[in-house]
């Protein structure tokens, strides 16, 4: 299942083929009329949360809801995305964020691409015990082991810095899996040859898996790197001080404050989301690739 | 699986060599994993059978926190909303995106551009996403209701605002955020089934339906499989969302384990008691996790 190409989809179901007779032509006509009406109706769900949040955060406050309600702001407040940094610490927010984020990527990418090179290409007694330990942690969610990791962390006095985010982050199975995954469909034959040439496994993976494995690196960073920027259940245990707010935190206390600040929260809400839109439409490819060969979610 | 190299039980050095270079490669991931994963969940066994609290005085109390955990109501009703959630949450996702994948299989133009669309909610941060559906659904001047007013609904749902219709809201919003990204998983699935599979149903005079049931479904299920351990883990374990929609209300009535387990400990930093809550999540989940396995298994063979 690693890197399917996903981008040329197999025509599995609906292959109308000249063959047919001019009944089943017909038919294949409307079942597509059928399939783009399902379509375009699945689109406008998908996306009118999307247009809601970009319209509101455009209009005056009193604008935001209207009877009958108006999908184009009049007048266009573009002053909305200058107050929100005056009324909001905007900035700490997002840099803590931005900080976390390229750290946390950073260690994932670096450790699981390690670990993973070890349980797939190295041979050792327990190998695959240590393995299933990764693989029954699926079965597990954090909210069932938050209370004790967050008495360990108060122990560690990790708790309220970021480095407790970094932590709880970083070491992710995740990674394991997606690598390992990946690594498995680079033949052998490859590092049996550099073993010959006297090469040790520390140089096979840097200078022959490493260079072969940039798009499932690529697909781990952009999955960590969202991951850690949408987390909001770890910063909201571990991160009790103003100054260290993460944009998620942050953006909930900022809507519990100005609750009746309607078009506000909506523009603090596109600046939370623009930044990893923007990484998911440039990386998009590594990004799906990533998920259809994993099926994990950090 | 790849082909390893080949150590022969005489070659101890070979072993011992590749053992200490096994494990250095693990040991930077793994030191973090068992720090903060693996010894937590054993810790959790320990604290729960405590009276653990904010000074970390822990006293051995037995059972007591689970008996407490059978005679309190809250407990009980978390416990039942978070089943009524994943009761809805696990078919209505699975559904929507089976169906979808189907729908992006097709040589259909704007395919590409749709299966990106189909996963923006699944990258937007939770805050944004509840508070962009709270507008939406927000009871008298939400497009939501008014599109159900313009459609001749005549008292149309109080959504967050009202006990009855919170859950419902929170359902339709998690099935929202999560279908693209299974559908995904369902995605890649469909082009594993061999399309000679579809030629020859088709030669015989199967219907589309017929196909669907016997090539489509059969072709399908270790991804159905997958899709339902991954669904249901993630149902039973709902939280973000919930709190920052609904924050567990109107009432109690959305809220959920995850929630309670938040509240009991680091609201009312009783982390005994939490923890006892937290180990019915986590068998909840490690339980039917290893059901759903042992039934594929048999279903296999």
């Amino acid at each position: 299942m690693t890197a399917t190409d996903l981008s040329l989809p197999v025509p599995a179901v609906a292959a109308p083929g000249n063959h047919g007779t001019s009944a089943r032509r017909v038919r294949s006509r409307a079942w597509r009329l059928l399939g783009y009406a399902a379509l375009v109706l699945a689109a406008a769900g998908l996306l009118l949360p999307f247009l809601w949040m970009v319209v509101a955060s455009l209009k005056t406050n009193n604008d935001v809801f209207t009877i009958p309600i108006t999908w184009l702001p009049d007048p266009v407040v573009w002053r909305n995305y200058v107050d929100i940094w005056q009324r909001s610490d905007m900035t700490t927010w997002l840099w803590n964020t931005l900080l976390l984020s390229v750290i946390v990527t950073f260690l994932q990418v670096f450790t699981g691409s390690f670990a993973a090179y070890g349980f797939a290409r190295v041979r050792f007694p327990g190998r695959n015990l240590l393995f299933l330990a990764y693989v029954g942690t699926i079965a597990v969610p954090w909210q069932s082991y938050m209370i004790p990791q967050f008495i360990l962390m108060s122990k560690l006095h990790l708790s309220n810095t970021l480095w407790s985010i970094v932590a709880i982050q970083a070491f992710g199975a995740i990674g394991v899996f997606l690598m390992k995954q990946f690594y498995e469909t680079i033949p052998e034959e490859l590092s049996e040859a550099a073993r010959v040439d006297g090469l040790s496994e520390y140089g096979i993976y840097r200078r022959i898996i490493l260079p072969l494995s940039r798009p499932a690196l690529a697909s781990l960073a952009l999955l960590t790197f969202t991951t850690t920027w949408n987390d909001y259940l770890g910063p909201l245990v571990y991160l009790r001080s103003p100054e260290l707010r993460t944009i998620q935190l942050g953006l909930n206390t900022f809507i519990s404050q100005y609750n009746a600040e309607y078009a506000l929260i909506m523009t603090g809400s596109v600046l939370s989301v623009l930044p990893v839109a923007v990484i998911f439409l440039l990386g998009q490819r590594y990004f799906i690739e990533g998920v259809a060969s994993t099926g994990l979610k950090g | 699986m790849a082909t390893l190299p080949r150590t022969r039980p005489r070659n101890r050095r070979l072993v011992s060599r590749n053992t200490v270079a096994g494990w250095s490669f693990i040991l930077p991931n793994f030191l973090g994993f068992a720090a903060l994963t693996l010894l937590p969940v054993v810790v959790l066994f320990y604290v729960a059978f405590t009276n653990w609290n904010v000074f970390g005085v822990a006293e051995w109390t037995g059972t007591a926190n689970f008996r407490r955990m059978w005679d309190d109501s809250s407990f009980w009703t978390a416990l039942r909303n978070t089943v009524y959630y994943a009761v809805f949450h696990i078919p209505l996702t699975l559904a929507a995106a089976l169906g979808l994948a189907l729908l992006l299989n097709r040589k259909l133009r704007g395919v590409r551009f749709f299966r990106t669309i189909a996963f923006f909610p699944y990258i937007t941060s939770i805050v944004a996403i509840a508070v962009v559906w709270n507008q939406l659904f927000s009871p008298e001047y939400g497009p939501i209701n008014a599109l159900l007013g313009a459609v001749g609904v005549d008292s149309p749902p109080g959504w967050t605002a009202s006990a009855t219709w919170s859950m419902p809201a929170v359902i339709i919003v998690g099935t929202w955020r999560y279908m693209g990204y299974y559908m995904l998983l369902f995605l890649a699935g469909l082009q594993t089934i061999p399309a000679q599979l579809y030629e020859a149903a088709e030669t015989d005079g199967a219907s589309p339906w017929q196909r669907f049931v016997h090539v489509t479904l059969p072709g399908l299920r270790t991804t159905t499989f997958f899709v339902t351990v991954l669904l249901t883990i993630e149902s039973f374990k709902v939280f973000d969302l919930i709190l920052v929609m609904t924050g567990g209300g109107p009432g109690q009535s959305t809220l959920v384990l995850s929630q309670y387990i938040y509240q009991k400990g680091f609201e009312e930093n009783q982390f005994g008691y939490a923890s006892a809550v937290s180990i019915v999540l986590f068998g909840i989940c490690f339980g039917i996790t290893v059901i759903q396995f042992m039934v594929n298994k048999r279903r296999n063979s």
